[in-house]
């Protein structure tokens, strides 16, 4: 499987709330970050939680989100930023 | 517990090393809680079936006790004295650590450098994520639902609660240790630390500095 | 606090000053985490981080609170062995009052 997004492009976490086991925080479902690096292919947390050892692998980036774009009153510098590894199918092109 | 040394039937207990201290009144009076026995219970169970050996168990706490921040300090420290090899560490802490003869573990680590520009904060929202393999065991303030639900919104006061005042032309960078990568930050080299060796600079290179709750002090 | 937002999916929410706290770790609490180390090793594959994870999510709002870091590991390590049928609930049971009837009758 070869990596949809570059180090530079701008990306849209989707903002889904499925129940289960999820490695996607609340606070950065639906909001727009920048990929900073590509991490490597991983098996899916979500699958792996439930005992299933084998599935695909898929990319995993690390997107570098603003302070200010994920707290309404964020109290720090505007240059203030958070990183997070996100995986593949979390992740949607910005257009 | 002590009276569990005359008892075969507890099996790896009897060996236990970290049952040989002297007998501690206050620790022989205080029942054992269900949660105590459930470890026991599994314990002996997965020993009974050959699913572990109490060897095995033994010699796993024996190891992780030998894995404390000095590892951490000691490939900051090295960073510190040769920027050849801090490049390195950024790049590939596993390589770099074998460098040194350390064994960084089997998940990825990576080395966040703080700058005069940027300073580097590590917390997992999700559950305690930690880079166990060279900072040892966490601390519990790292694992308390007031450092996870904070770092990530509000750092720099959370920074103050640590002593850590940073300039606002300072980017506050916080890392979510959140799936398969663990992170280490790796401090600045603190002023009036000119003549001092590898060694005595790993003493500054505490753990919290490489959490990036605080930074190094001469 | 919405319901779309799992209990342990903390980040950004309101909590208290940090209380620069921490302790050596017990022996029983060492345990725990040894136990947890050999069962996800290559050899065994028994416990993924994922399935650990998941486990301790798992054990309940109320409980995630009130436990302690070790108390939630062992909790859920011990879930994950009966869901896997390494170990079954009744062995269990009686071992752990076999466990309980050896340190006398104080109460727990």
């Amino acid at each position: 499987m070869s990596a949809q997004f570059s180090v530079g492009d701008p990306v849209h976490v989707r903002a889904a709330y499925p129940p289960g086991h999820v490695r996607t925080p609340y606070y950065c479902r639906g909001k727009s970050g920048v990929i900073v690096r590509f991490c490597g292919e991983f098996r899916n947390p979500e699958e792996l939680a439930y005992g299933k050892y084998e599935g695909p692998v898929s990319p995993m980036y690390r997107v570098r989100f603003q302070q200010n774009d994920l707290w309404d009153n964020y109290s720090g510098s505007p240059d203030d930023h958070v990183e997070i590894e996100i995986y593949e199918h979390w992740l949607e092109q910005v257009i | 517990m002590s009276d569990h040394h005359d008892h075969g039937e507890f099996g790896m207990y009897e060996h236990d090393p970290l049952h040989k201290h002297p007998a501690q009144p206050d620790l022989e009076d205080t029942p054992l809680t269900h949660h105590q026995i459930m470890q026991m219970a599994v314990a002996d169970l997965l020993i009974e079936k050959g699913v572990i050996e109490a060897d095995e168990l033994r010699e796993q706490i024996e190891f992780m006790d030998t894995i404390t921040p000095a590892r951490g300090a000691a490939l900051v420290a090295r960073a510190w004295v040769d920027s050849d090899f801090k490049y390195r560490l950024v790049a590939d802490s596993k390589k770099a650590g074998a460098e040194l003869d350390m064994d960084i573990g089997p998940t990825p680590i990576l080395v966040m450098e703080n700058t005069p520009k940027v300073h580097n904060l590590i917390v997992c929202t999700l559950c305690s994520c930690y880079p166990r393999f060279l900072l040892g065991f966490p601390p519990d303030w790292y694992k308390s639902r007031d450092y996870r639900s904070r770092a990530i919104s509000e750092p720099r006061k959370v920074l103050a609660e640590f002593g850590t005042e940073l300039a606002d032309s300072v980017e506050v960078r916080v890392h979510d240790s959140t799936a398969d990568m663990r992170y280490m930050v790796l401090p600045m080299r603190p002023d009036g630390s000119e003549g001092l060796s590898e060694a005595a600079l790993a003493e500054l290179v505490t753990r919290d500095t490489m959490v990036g709750v605080t930074t190094p002090k001469t | 606090m919405t319901d779309r937002r799992r209990h342990h999916d903390m980040g950004g929410l309101e909590a208290g000053p940090i209380q620069n706290s921490e302790h050596a770790h017990e022996p029983w609490e060492k345990r725990v985490d040894a136990i947890k180390a050999l069962l996800s090793d290559d050899r065994r594959k028994l416990v993924t981080t994922d399935e650990l994870r998941r486990s301790i999510e798992n054990l309940g709002a109320d409980a995630y609170e009130r436990y302690n870091y070790y108390e939630r590991w062992i909790s859920a390590v011990t879930n994950i062995l009966l869901e896997k049928d390494v170990l079954s609930v009744d062995e269990l049971g009686k071992k752990m009052a076999e466990i309980e009837a050896r340190q006398g009758n104080r109460a727990l």
